[in-house]
């Protein structure tokens, strides 16, 4: 699996797509691999305020609870209906299938978050445990 | 999170097929075992709609073998086991003196003084220690063969086309729970039981341990059940296919401090066959006012899931139970969950509410099981 280098990425497994002043949000091909058959997302509402490092919602597989931890601070402009419906979907495209897209209050933080490659490092020391 | 220190986990005869196989792996009651392959909902649908195998040699086998073990397996279980034939086998359970559960178990009656008892995995030291210490005034032995046998459970509605491909024995003779002794992958004198965790029809298969065979079977396995789609299943969905079936789990449904009439097992219970451990304590419940909490099924009517150890509430929100077991459920694609109520709030189709991670869900009590395999017509 080969991590899209225009995303940048957080140690709880999420990804974020940068666009202007917009971040696109979804899980990593690697949590959905870990959490298995994925059967609802709890989002936040649009207008929610979100923080980056804090738990902004929840992915459920049939066997666990993963918390989303949100990579940005900003507020929550649109959040992807089709996953109320075919929650599956992360788990034939994580990558593709976003959950929030957030209006960024600090766009200069995004330069702590993991490049694809550093991402990749990470997650090959976690399974190599 | 702190990494955990590592630790010895037991592993069956198969543990290197598992791995090679791909499957994830985890920490089940001390044993590496696989929890997923494919997937959980594929898993899960194969043995409802087709046929699926398990690896559960992580189960225990005891044998009472001498003159009195009918007369020790009646001591220390709660069915009737005087009422078993030869080849035949119950669900049963082995109690404490206050009527509470040490392990449910199959006791399986191979001879008039042969009874083989199969145990949780969980439970196996805990399980054999009590049928030692318990037996001892009787005039039998007991002995620990759990590691002899690599078992396989076979399940699904074509699991029967699949292991007829794979022995002479005429499966169609031997009813549910009912077993037989017969070659299967030209291994002679296996144990046939038609037996399992999932509620669909099915069998557990016990062959020599050793790993050359074991895989040997493990694959003939698979390879007779291509043409129905067998899939190799794993703990996700045994849990997910039990819980449908309302089938307990220790620790769960059962433990040392949850008694037969609260676990709803007293089906199986036969205070009638004379005194026995726990029987005692069981009539006097019986004969107060009953148990102060049940078992009962819920169905989740609100958006959310209802998972193990979650509190459930009335509809005032004040906590009155808990949950013991709860997942989506893949075949029913309902939100199901079992849990611990009060007696006098347990009738079917009243409203409670399950705390989800803070917030009450709404959850009616249902009938159970959940699932109940269609009757074959042919």
């Amino acid at each position: 699996m080969s991590y899209p280098e225009k995303y940048k990425y957080t140690r709880e497994h999420e990804w974020v797509e940068i666009a202007g002043n917009v971040g696109t949000v979804g899980i990593t091909d690697y949590a959905q691999n870990s959490l298995g058959d994925i059967v609802f997302v709890d989002a936040p509402k649009v207008g929610t305020k979100v923080e980056k490092g804090a738990v902004f919602g929840s992915v459920e597989s049939v066997k666990a609870v993963s918390d989303l931890y949100s990579p940005v601070t900003g507020t929550v402009t649109e959040v992807n209906a089709e996953l109320a419906s075919s929650p599956e979907k992360i788990n034939s495209d994580a990558h593709g299938s976003w959950i929030i897209k957030v209006e960024l209050s600090d766009p200069g933080e995004v330069g702590t978050l993991l490049p694809a490659a550093d991402y990749e490092k990470f997650i090959a020391e976690e399974t190599g445990k | 999170m702190a990494t955990p220190a590592p630790v010895v986990l037991r592993k069956t005869a198969l543990n290197a097929m598992h791995r090679r196989m791909g499957a994830k792996m985890v920490d089940f009651g001390g044993w590496d075992m696989p929890v997923e392959y494919s997937g959980l909902i594929a898993e899960h649908m194969a043995v409802r709609t087709g046929v699926g195998v398990f690896d559960v040699s992580h189960m225990g086998d005891i044998q009472l073998r001498g003159q009195g073990s009918l007369d020790a397996v009646q001591h220390i279980t709660m069915n009737d086991a005087s009422k078993l034939q030869e080849g035949q086998a119950h669900y049963s359970a082995m109690l404490y003196p206050q009527g509470t559960f040490v392990d449910d178990v199959i006791v399986h009656k191979l001879s008039p003084n042969d009874y083989l008892i199969v145990i949780n995995a969980g439970t196996r030291e805990k399980d054999f220690n009590w049928v030692k210490s318990n037996v001892r005034p009787f005039d039998c032995h007991a002995n620990d063969y759990s590691d002899y046998y690599t078992q396989l459970a076979i399940q699904g509605p074509k699991a029967a086309e699949t292991l007829a491909k794979l022995t002479k024995v005429d499966l169609s003779a031997i009813k549910g729970y009912w077993f037989k002794w017969g070659t299967v992958c030209g291994l002679a004198n296996t144990l046939i039981a038609r037996t399992g965790y999932t509620g669909e029809d099915g069998f557990e298969i016990y062959v020599p341990s050793d790993v050359a065979t074991s895989e040997r079977v493990w694959n003939e396995v698979l390879e007779a059940g291509k043409e129905f789609g067998i899939l190799p299943c794993a703990l996700g969905a045994r849990n997910t296919l039990r819980l449908e079936s309302a089938m307990s789990l220790y620790d769960h449904e059962i433990s040392e401090t949850i008694n037969v009439f609260e676990a709803h097992l007293d089906r199986f219970l036969k205070l009638e066959k004379g005194p026995f451990i726990g029987s005692e304590a069981l009539k006097k419940i019986q004969t107060a006012s009953g148990p102060q909490r049940k078992l009962v099924g819920l169905e989740v009517i609100e958006r959310g899931i209802a998972r193990d150890g979650y509190p459930v509430l009335n509809l005032d929100g004040k906590k009155i139970g808990v949950v013991t077991s709860g997942s989506p459920a893949p075949f029913l694609k309902k939100n199901i969950a079992l849990a611990y109520v009060p007696t006098e709030l347990a009738a079917i189709d009243g409203e409670v509410a399950v705390e989800v991670r803070g917030n009450p869900v709404k959850a009616r009590i249902v009938p159970t099981p959940f699932y109940r395999r269609p009757k074959k017509t042919a």
